[in-house]
C-alpha cells in the first residue's frame, strides 16, 4: 500500500505509538546485562569474554541458519544476540567453548526456530539451550571453576580454564580444580558464605550470577525503560523471601539460610531479571504476571531447600514457562456484558 | 508414616512423573492432549481407573497371587479391562458428549502403559493397599498435569505458524521433550536430601 507521491497520506490506526519496538527493548536488555558481563569478566577473566561470546556465536549463527530466507531478516532484531548473551552468562566459567556454542545454536533451534521464530516460543530460549546441556552434559555443567581471588594469590587475567579448548565430544581426563558455589557450599557443607562476598559478586558459580549489585542495577535500569512487567521480579522476590523467611525464623534456622543469603546468591536475581522477565514467555495478564511470579519462586524455594540440586531456578522458570498458556488462559478476563461464566 | 506417604505422590505426580520421566502412556498423551477440557476428563477417568487397579491388583497380590504367580500379568490386564469396561458404561450413560470426544482412547486406556506399569511397580516394590492407592493418585494426577499441561502449550502453539517440518505428531514429540527438560527440576524432591 505505498503510495508513489502521495498529496494524502493514508493510514491505519494505531496513530499514537509509545516507541516501544523489538529492538528497542532488545538492545536496552543487553545493555542492562552489559554490566554483569563486565563483572564476570573481572571476576573470572578472559575466559568469560569467551564463553559468552561461543553462545552468542551459536545462537546468532542459528539464527541466520533458520532465518536467512526471510524478508524482514530478523536477526536484526537483536534477540538472538540477546539469547546468546544471556545464555552464555548462565554457564559455568569452565565449561568448553564447543560447549557453549551447543547450547547456543540448542537454545535458538529448539527454543525459537522450531516455534516459528520470535514471539511464538512458549520457553524462554536460552534456558531451553541451558537445560538441554545440563541435561547433556551435568558433571561440566556443574563444575565451578573458582573466580581469580579464590587462592592465596590474585589468579591472571588470561588464565583458561583446564577445558576451555577442549575439542568436540573428546573426553579429557584432566585434574579440574573447582570451588563450590554458596549455594553448595550451604546445602551440602553447611557453611555460609559471607553477605558482602555475595552482593558484590567474588564468589564461584555461573558468569553472570555473582555480582547481585550489577544484576539489581541492570533490572532497575530496565524497570525505568519499563522493559518489563515489574509484577514479576516483585512476585518472584516477595515470594521467595516470604517463604525463606518463614522456614529460617520459623523452623530450622540451622537448615535454612536467611533470606538475604537466598536472594543474592544462586541464579535467582539474574533469571528473576533476565529470564522470567522475558514478555514472550511470561503471561500477559497482570493478574497472571503474579500468579507466575508466585509460582516461580515457590519452585525455586522447593527446588533449592527440597530437591536434589542446589539451585533451581532455571527449572523454576521452565515450569512456570509451560503453566502460562494455562495461567493465560484462566486468568482471562470477563467478556463484557456476559454473565460471570461465559468467558471460558 | 505420612512422610513416606508423600513421599510415594510426590514422587508419582512430579518427579518420576510417569509421562514426562518413565515415558509411560504416550498414546493418550499425544491423542488427546489437543484441548484442555477432553484432556482433564481423560486425565479424571484414567486416574480412577489406576487406582481401583491398583485396589485390585493389592487384592490379587495378597490373597490369589500368592497361589498362582504365574497369573501376574493376565490378571492384572484382566482387572485393567474390566474397569476400563465399567467407566466407559458409566461416561457413556452420564455425558454422552465426553464419550463421543474421547472417542476410541476411552478403551484404550486398556491398552494405556501407565496403568499396567503402575500395578507391576507397586506390586515389585511391595506397597500395602494404602501406599499403592496413594501411589495411583499421584501418578494419575501426573498423567492429568502432563496432559493438561501439554494441552495449554499445544491449543496456544496452533496459534503460531509453525515451520512445515515441524507440524503436527513432530511440534508434539519436541513440546514432550522441553516439558520433560523442564521436569528434570524436581529431581530428588522431597527424598530426604542427599
Amino acid at each position: 500500500m505505498t503510495q508513489r507521491d502521495p498529496r494524502l497520506v493514508l493510514q491505519t490506526s494505531p496513530f499514537l505509538q509509545t516507541g516501544v519496538t523489538t529492538p528497542r527493548i532488545m538492545r536496552d536488555v543487553i545493555l542492562a546485562a552489559l554490566p554483569t558481563l563486565a563483572a564476570a569478566t573481572w571476576n573470572f577473566g578472559v575466559v568469560a569474554l569467551l564463553v559468552v561470546g561461543s553462545a552468542t556465536a551459536g545462537a546468532v549463527g542459528m539464527e541466520w541458519l533458520t532465518t536467512r530466507k526471510r524478508p524482514d531478516n530478523p536477526l536484526l532484531d537483536g534477540s538472538a544476540l540477546l539469547t546468546g548473551l544471556l545464555l552464555g552468562l548462565t554457564l559455568p566459567p569452565g565449561i568448553p567453548l564447543w560447549m557453549a556454542f551447543l547450547g547456543g545454536v540448542v537454545g535458538i533451534g529448539l527454543g525459537k526456530a522450531i516455534w516459528g521464530g520470535l514471539g511464538q516460543n512458549l520457553f524462554n530460549p536460552a534456558l531451553i539451550g541451558r537445560a538441554f546441556l545440563q541435561a547433556a552434559f551435568p558433571i561440566t555443567l556443574t563444575s565451578w571453576m573458582p573466580n581469580r581471588f579464590h587462592g592465596e594469590q590474585v589468579a591472571g587475567f588470561w588464565r583458561l580454564g583446564e577445558q576451555t579448548l577442549a575439542a568436540p565430544l573428546m573426553r579429557r581426563d584432566v585434574e579440574v580444580v573447582t570451588a563450590a558455589t554458596p549455594l553448595g557450599l550451604q546445602k551440602f557443607e553447611g557453611t555460609l558464605t559471607d553477605l558482602g562476598h555475595t552482593v558484590i559478586g567474588t564468589t564461584g558459580g555461573s558468569l553472570g550470577e555473582t555480582s547481585a549489585i550489577l544484576i539489581v542495577l541492570g533490572g532497575l535500569y530496565l524497570l525505568w525503560r519499563r522493559a518489563f512487567d515489574w509484577r514479576i521480579p516483585a512476585a518472584i522476590l516477595g515470594t521467595v523471601v516470604v517463604f525463606v523467611a518463614v522456614l529460617h525464623y520459623g523452623f530450622d534456622a540451622s537448615r535454612f539460610p536467611t533470606p538475604w543469603f537466598s536472594l543474592t546468591t544462586g541464579g535467582l536475581l539474574f533469571g528473576t531479571v533476565f529470564m522470567a522477565t522475558d514478555p514472550v514467555t511470561s503471561p500477559t495478564s497482570p493478574k497472571g504476571a503474579v500468579i507466575f511470579g508466585v509460582g516461580v519462586g515457590v519452585l525455586v524455594v522447593l527446588i533449592r531447600h527440597f530437591g536434589g540440586l542446589p539451585e533451581g531456578v532455571m527449572y523454576a522458570i521452565l515450569l512456570m514457562n509451560t503453566a502460562s498458556p494455562l495461567i493465560d488462559r484462566t486468568v482471562q478476563s470477563r467478556v463484557f456484558g456476559r454473565g460471570r461464566k461465559a468467558a471460558s | 508414616m505420612s512422610g513416606e506417604l508423600l513421599y510415594i505422590f510426590i514422587s508419582a505426580l512430579l518427579v518420576n512423573n510417569f509421562v514426562l520421566s518413565y515415558f509411560l502412556g504416550l498414546c493418550p498423551f499425544f491423542g488427546v492432549s489437543g484441548k484442555i477440557d477432553t484432556a482433564v476428563r481423560l486425565g479424571a477417568a484414567t486416574t480412577f481407573v489406576m487406582v481401583v487397579a491398583s485396589l485390585c491388583a493389592s487384592f490379587l497380590h495378597a490373597f490369589v497371587l500368592p497361589y498362582a504367580p504365574y497369573l501376574q500379568l493376565i490378571s492384572y490386564i484382566l482387572v485393567i479391562a474390566s474397569t476400563v469396561q465399567f467407566v466407559e458404561m458409566f461416561i457413556k450413560k452420564i455425558s454422552p458428549a465426553l464419550f463421543r470426544a474421547l472417542g476410541i482412547f476411552l478403551p484404550l486406556i486398556t491398552t494405556n502403559c501407565a496403568i499396567l506399569g503402575l500395578v507391576l511397580f507397586q506390586t515389585s516394590r511391595q506397597y500395602s493397599a494404602l501406599e499403592g492407592v496413594v501411589y495411583a493418585v499421584g501418578a494419575g494426577g501426573g498423567f492429568t498435569l502432563a496432559l493438561v499441561l501439554m494441552a495449554g502449550i499445544r491449543e496456544e502453539a496452533e496459534l503460531s505458524d509453525l515451520p512445515k517440518v515441524v507440524r503436527g505428531t513432530a511440534m508434539s514429540l519436541l513440546i514432550a521433550g522441553m516439558i520433560s527438560l523442564a521436569f528434570m527440576g524436581f529431581a530428588g524432591l522431597f527424598s530426604g536430601g542427599e
